[in-house]
């Protein structure tokens, strides 16, 4: 089956409604299909890969470590919008640490989150040819 | 030009549902194909046989089931969405061992790997939801 450069775009926090939990689905699954996968995490989307997640108090299943295993996936493009960031007084250090291992590089770990403005985000979303907005 | 249409939302609660629906109409209407359409998240509750809105307003999911049997449209409902939210066909209801089964004519209920095929497969995928 034909490659396709496939985005996901995350634009809602992690609890509060399915739409974060469910968007995983797909992912995994366009993963499965061996698609060109890229995520994009802007508004209120940037919660989902927050550090020290902890759903205890809202009987919630925390599915925040399946963002940790993107990578196995080869699902390595996470595209995090810098004044989403801002204007919710978050930076870099509030987000999980998400890695990929580079098999062509002796399995380094390289990071998987890739830091641009909403200018950027537009261009990169420009690129796509399936985009997915959840 | 080849679409696949993806509805996240579900009927009466959401506007675009509705809106999905005049789009697969004008598309079709302007000589278009519908490759697919995906229904997911609470989306699934466009297949449900039994919603019975006031006599004077509009029944959504007849004029879907309406719309694919005059077009031939394959109408997907996802099969995890729709086992959270209770939108069984036979098999499905019989596998679970449920005393009922709500799906409406025209649905299907098939997994994700529907819509990301006929994403691969659409020159457009165009996603109606929040």
């Amino acid at each position: 089956m034909a490659t396709k450069k496939f985005m996901f775009v995350n634009r809602k926090a992690p609890y509060g409604t399915v739409y974060a939990l469910e968007s995983l689905e797909v992912v995994l699954i366009s993963a499965a299909f061996e698609q060109d996968v890229s995520l994009a995490f802007i508004d209120d989307g940037v919660y989902q890969i927050t550090k020290g997640q902890d759903t205890k108090g809202i009987g919630q299943k925390n599915f925040s470590n399946t963002y940790k295993a993107l990578g196995d996936y080869e699902v390595t493009k996470l595209y995090v919008e810098k004044e989403s960031l801002e204007e919710r007084g978050l930076t870099q250090d509030d987000l999980m640490d998400l890695v990929w291992e580079d098999e062509d590089d002796d399995y380094a770990e390289k990071p998987s989150i890739i830091m641009v403005s909403r200018s950027e985000m537009a261009d990169v979303m420009a690129e796509q040819e399936v985009t997915l907005s959840f | 030009m080849k679409f696949t249409i993806m509805i996240n939302e579900g009927p009466y609660q959401h506007q675009s549902a509705d809106s999905a629906l005049q789009f697969a109409r004008a598309v079709l209407a302007q000589g278009h194909e519908i490759y697919r359409v995906f229904f997911y998240h609470d989306g699934v509750n466009n297949g449900t046989r039994l919603s019975v809105p006031p006599a004077d307003d509009r029944l959504i999911q007849k004029e879907w089931s309406e719309l694919s049997k005059e077009n031939d449209l394959d109408l997907v409902l996802c099969i995890a969405a729709a086992q959270r939210r209770g939108i069984m066909d036979e098999d499905e209801a019989k596998r679970q061992g449920l005393d009922a089964n709500n799906i409406i004519e025209g649905f299907r209920i098939s997994g994700l790997g529907q819509l990301i095929e006929g994403g691969i497969q659409a020159d457009r995928t165009v996603v109606f939801g929040d």
